[in-house]
């Protein structure tokens, strides 16, 4: 999952996990930049580099477990599974490995996604969904692979590279869900961050996502005054205009968004999932699991259409 | 809506150096672009400083191309408004440059392939040039105010951080141990420390190795200037001349973010002059959005019940907003709190910027 920083990526990590698991498929979200709130869309506190389930298994539900993954703590592991344990503890408490990666840049990218291919290869669940960094660097993030192939010739490093590679460019392993809101800057990002991707590392991309989309809500259009009339109710005073005012406001936005979505597909030309916008300034279970409900219908217009 | 504190008009006004800070996607390179706007208006000379602006707001600033040099923005404002953005490895080689003891240890830096890789790869050095640009252009005296905007980083402070982080990272031990000459005791560690970089150049091959410690070679002798700058940069950014700007979205999680953040500054001995907050819901009306959801359920399938159901979706939002930044606003009092609603479109113009300023209530335009 990509895009743009505030564009609600993480949100949207968290339904595709939950639309996973109500689809009978175990899902496991990797979280790679540290502080996130998807634990608590869950109502689950923070997460750790050991895995929790954050949403049991049952007769019709995979179960959805996520983990957070780090640098140092992945290169402990690749150290320990290849027999360098020695020097491992001291690669990462005296801060060697930011020396090493600055020489080798991408060597921390690489350490993440290794690990995350090594989850892949071991089975750790039917989907993994990983939550990329914002933007820009979701591209140097996914590049990395490459990055290394070109700086590192030999040994351990160029193997993990390649390996990680052939899996971001297999189609049927990996594809990259980018992560939009129907904005004029946010889909500008998207468009480039796309077609970089594609072009740069070689990945498949999967339907874009665009959040917080205004679902339609009937008699927008008519006048509060005369729609009381019609449902033979009465209007307080000031509420007319209080009325008339919201619904102008999501009239214009909505055609805002419109007008954005339109100009995405032209430029992008990839399936559409269109989540809703949440009217409330907080993800909780309840509305987790109406977007993991909306996802899936969307999906599901998708396989119809094609 | 204004404490006891300066008021955002004052602090544009008055201020040397304004900070604008906060996590990603909440409008810190567009608000760092209109306070510098309102303070050109105020006859002040400012310069803004970006880190990443959207394509269209690059080229009304005049920024089509990558330039660490200010270009002016002509407009009918009595003060002046540059623009300039932020290229970080021409920012570092300014200071290799400056702090080098002769020209040849300066060339041997910038050509080492290591040194080449720190400005892409070390965490922290965007961070740390931005503070060395805002330092640079605050000591030239070309500007009455010098507007930055900071990079979108996760970890809050990173952009304090990174100064002495840097410095740190370029005095490691590690790198001394093994490019000191080595007498007695100081030779064991060597060779301790040669056998663990050997096991590293195992895994990531030598080259990479050698040039690191080619450049920790050249490097000798410039980590004091490199220090004493950094702790010079700290200074002037915990200064009274300075202000932070910390900028924030009304999500809970964006809040939650801002709250830390502020938090990390007191810690710091920083305090936060005003925040600004963008993407705000209007509020309709002065109704509880429960009152309009119970008359949008009684009246369902009618016009008015869509009516009531839409105007109970956004007093809902706007109330849960409100909630959220009371908090905030509690933790940075006396700041002033600054209110922007969310925009019909983005801005990428300097009409764009005007429309935010008017939110921003602090231009006088009765000239």
């Amino acid at each position: 999952m990509a895009g743009k920083g505030g564009v609600g990526k993480t949100v949207v990590t968290a339904a595709v996990a939950r639309a996973a698991a109500r689809s009978g498929l175990s899902a496991l979200v990797i979280e790679v930049e540290g502080k996130s709130g998807l634990g608590s869309m869950f109502g689950h506190g923070g997460l750790d580099y050991a895995e929790a389930v954050l949403s049991e298994a049952t007769e019709a539900e995979g179960e959805v477990r996520a983990r957070t993954i780090t640098p140092d703590e992945a290169l402990l592991d690749y150290l320990r599974d290849h027999g360098l344990h020695r020097i491992s503890k001291r690669l990462v408490s005296s801060g060697a490995l930011d020396v090493v990666a600055t020489a080798a840049p991408g060597i921390k990218d690489i350490l993440i996604l290794g690990k995350v291919k090594q989850l892949e290869l071991a089975g750790a669940a039917d989907l993994l969904v990983l939550d990329a960094p914002a933007a820009g660097h979701a591209i140097t993030f996914l590049q990395s692979a490459r990055v290394l192939l070109d700086t590192v010739k030999v040994g351990p490093i160029n193997a993990q590279a390649k390996g990680v590679l052939d899996m971001l460019t297999d189609h049927r392993r990996c594809r990259v869900v980018l992560v939009t809101l129907p904005e004029e800057t946010p889909v500008n990002e998207l468009v480039e961050t796309g077609f970089n991707l594609e072009d740069k590392v070689g990945v498949g991309l999967g339907p874009v996502v665009v959040n917080g989309v205004y679902d339609p809500v009937d008699g927008l259009d008519a006048d509060p005054t005369e729609a009381a009339a019609a449902a033979g109710a009465s209007l307080r005073g000031g509420e007319p205009e209080a009325l008339a005012a919201a619904a102008e406001f999501r009239r214009e936005r909505t055609a805002l968004q419109a007008e954005q979505v339109g100009r995405l597909a032209e430029q992008l030309p990839l399936a559409q999932i269109r989540l809703p916008f949440v009217f409330t300034t907080e993800i909780g279970p309840a509305e987790l699991e109406g977007l993991a409900e909306r996802f899936l219908t969307e999906v599901r217009a998708l396989g119809e259409v094609v | 809506m204004v404490g006891e504190g300066p008021s955002l008009r004052q602090l544009v006004e008055q201020r040397r150096i304004l900070v604008c800070c906060g996590s990603g996607g909440v409008g810190k390179t567009t608000t760092a672009a209109v306070l510098a706007l309102e303070a050109a208006r105020a006859g002040r000379r400012a310069v803004v400083v970006t880190i990443d602006p959207a394509k269209r707001l690059a080229d009304a600033l005049g920024l089509e191309g990558l330039t660490g040099t200010p270009s002016r923005i002509e407009g009918d404002w009595p003060g002046e408004l540059w623009a300039l953005m932020l290229d970080t490895k021409s920012t570092f080689d300014d200071l290799v440059v400056a702090n080098a003891s002769t020209t040849e240890q300066g060339e041997r830096i910038l050509a080492n392939p290591f040194y080449r890789n720190i400005s892409g790869a070390l965490s922290g050095t965007q961070e740390y040039m931005a503070m060395e640009k805002l330092y640079e252009l605050h000591q030239r005296q070309d500007f009455d105010v010098v507007v930055v905007d900071t990079p979108p980083t996760r970890n809050a402070l990173d952009f304090i951080d990174a100064p002495r982080r840097l410095s740190r990272f370029l005095d490691h031990r590690l790198f001394r141990m093994v490019t000191a000459p080595g007498r007695g005791i100081a030779k064991a560690v060597n060779v301790a420390a040669q056998t663990f970089l050997r096991t590293v150049a195992k895994v990531v091959g030598a080259e990479v190795i050698d040039d690191a410690i080619a450049f920790f070679q050249a490097f000798e002798g410039m980590e004091e200037g490199f220090r004493a700058r950094a702790e010079a940069v700290l200074e002037l950014l915990s200064h009274d001349e300075t202000a932070f700007v910390l900028v924030a979205s009304p999500r809970r999680d964006t809040i939650a973010e801002a709250e830390f953040f502020a938090a990390r500054l007191a810690e710091a001995d920083i305090a936060v002059r005003a925040l600004i907050v963008n993407r705000m819901h209007p509020s309709f009306g002065d109704g509880r959005p429960e009152e309009a959801r119970a008359r949008a359920v009684t009246l369902d399938g009618t016009d008015l019940g869509g009516l009531y159901r839409n105007l109970a979706e956004f007093q809902l939002v706007a109330s849960r907003e409100e909630e959220h930044l009371a908090g905030l606003a509690e933790a940075v009092a006396p700041a002033p709190v600054v209110r922007v609603p969310f925009l019909a479109t983005d801005v990428h113009d300097i009409e764009g910027l005007d429309r935010v300023g008017h939110h921003l209530d602090l231009a006088d335009r009765s000239g």
